[in-house]
């Protein structure tokens, strides 16, 4: 039986799971070898070298070995650790949205350069923005284009008329801008000009120049609808990470809500206690 | 787990059981399967009540969600403890450890998990909602987050810290930085800087205790 050597490869880890008691399977993504899941040996040990070298949401260079049924780490160095994405956790839960999305369209094997840069230069950007969503908007709409879901933003996905800037309609199952005869004829949500203008100018700009522009609440819960939508479309499915975002962006009216309640519950008991 | 025609049915019966544990694999289920075949009736005996008392009598204590046998538990019920300061962990195996370095006299909480965004696991899947409940009376000046230092650790203090910051209680996290025994030339660089941002004075009468 022929021996097959050892690989070398940069990837940036996605995620990880416990494996036995002491392992991890870790899944890289690889610009030359597309999504590879290889396991981390004694990676939950307290005195591991290998541990803080694959931790998701890091970029390194790594050493393969093929094992039985998955490869094995034999050797980690970190090249990004993107300390911003781990200690700030919204920066976090953006990075975990595009990990996510790379995670689930990527398969072994299937070298994809232009999705891996794409990443690399999300996650640098997102340790720096001062818009952190923003950028996964930004991200969003190239990883779509990628897929070969890019959205039709100058011509009315059903009748193919160029569209104007106002009265549209967006349909993600026809996957692009609807003109106003045709979602007047029910097709497609509502498109604000705003969210319009919008779409169209993170197509044609950078990630940093899309970071500095101001998007309002209404505008920005639009747009997310519109991407949530066509991202189920791309991967016929729900991102499982959104619902932390969900939890996140509730957490301090819980917080307060709780407090609230608290300090209603003591009174209650005071004034029982005085009766 | 394929099974032999040479095994007995029983045998294999409990091989599978043993191997459905974590960490065993099927040599040490065969093993562990063979041990107890062999063993006197009365270890075996003593096994399965064991086994089957640990699932009777074994609750979650209603104060701090550890596991327990009463309720509320010893930690819970030691007047010897203060009720300032709450340790909040993963796993109640953690407990354990904190309680074998007898590094903290307050109490603990156990969330029994930690939340993973891209597996699905979110906050309304651990005992949050408990641990927000202890806090609202004044009694508690002290939130204490243990939680691992791994990616699923950080989203989980992430999202406690806003929460708990919301109901104006000081909240604290658990250094991180070069475990004992540990080489800096193997540390990778988001440790090295925890333990560098976290560095602290070395008291010269003690050395750096």
């Amino acid at each position: 039986m022929p021996r097959i050597r050892p690989i070398r490869t940069e990837a940036i880890v996605l995620r990880q799971r416990p494996l036995g008691d002491a392992d991890r399977i870790c899944v890289l993504f690889s610009p030359t070898r597309g999504r590879i899941e290889a396991v981390a040996k004694g990676v939950r040990k307290p005195l591991s070298k290998l541990s803080g070298h694959v931790e998701p949401l890091s970029r390194g260079q790594f050493g393969l070995a093929h094992g039985r049924s998955l490869e094995v780490i034999t050797e980690a160095q970190t090249l990004d650790s993107w300390p911003a994405l781990h200690e700030d956790v919204d920066r976090m839960t953006e990075a975990l949205a595009m990990a996510e999305l790379v995670d689930r369209s990527t398969d072994f094997d299937a070298a994809s350069g232009a999705l891996y840069q794409l990443l690399r230069h999300s996650l640098d950007e997102l340790t720096t923005s001062s818009s952190p969503r923003s950028v996964r908007w930004w991200f969003v709409l190239r990883f779509l284009d990628q897929q070969g879901y890019r959205p039709e933003l100058d011509s009315c996905v059903r009748c193919r008329n160029e569209v104007g800037p106002e009265g549209n309609g967006f349909s993600a199952v026809d996957g692009g801008v609807v003109c106003p005869t045709c979602h007047g004829a029910g097709v497609g949500q509502r498109l604000s000009s705003a969210v319009f203008r919008l779409l169209r100018y993170m197509r044609r700009s950078s990630c940093e120049s899309t970071a500095r522009v101001r998007v309002d609440a209404d505008a920005s819960a639009e747009l997310e609808r519109h991407l949530r939508l066509s991202l189920e479309q791309a991967l016929d499915g729900r991102l499982r990470s959104s619902g932390f975002a969900e939890s996140l962006a509730r957490a301090e009216t819980i917080g307060r809500s709780a407090a609230s309640s608290a300090t209603e519950r003591v009174q209650e008991e005071q004034e029982h206690a005085a009766i | 787990m394929q099974r032999s025609p040479a095994t007995a049915p029983t045998i294999a019966r409990l091989i599978e059981a043993f191997h459905r544990l974590p960490g065993i694999g099927p040599k040490s289920a065969q093993r562990l399967a063979y041990h107890v075949l062999r063993a006197p009736r009365a270890e075996a005996e003593a096994l399965s009540e064991a086994l089957l008392e640990v699932k009777d009598s074994t609750r979650l204590c209603g104060v701090c969600q550890n596991i327990t046998d009463a309720d509320p538990c010893p930690v819970c019920l030691d007047p010897q403890r203060s009720d300032s300061t709450i340790c909040v962990v993963e796993e109640p195996l953690d407990v354990a450890a904190i309680e074998r370095a007898g590094v903290h006299r307050g109490r603990y909480h156990v969330l029994h998990g930690a939340i993973s965004p891209m597996d699905g696991v979110g906050p309304e899947d651990l005992k949050v909602r408990e641990l927000l409940a202890r806090l609202g009376d004044a009694t508690v000046e002290e939130v204490i987050l243990a939680m691992n230092p791994n990616l699923e650790g950080e989203a989980t203090a992430g999202y406690l810290s806003r929460v708990i910051s919301a109901m104006g209680v000081r909240i604290t996290r658990i250094a991180h930085g070069l475990p004992v025994g540990a080489d800096v030339e193997y540390a990778d660089e988001r440790t090295l800087r925890a333990a560098m941002t976290h560095r602290v004075e070395v008291d010269a009468q003690r050395g750096d205790d």
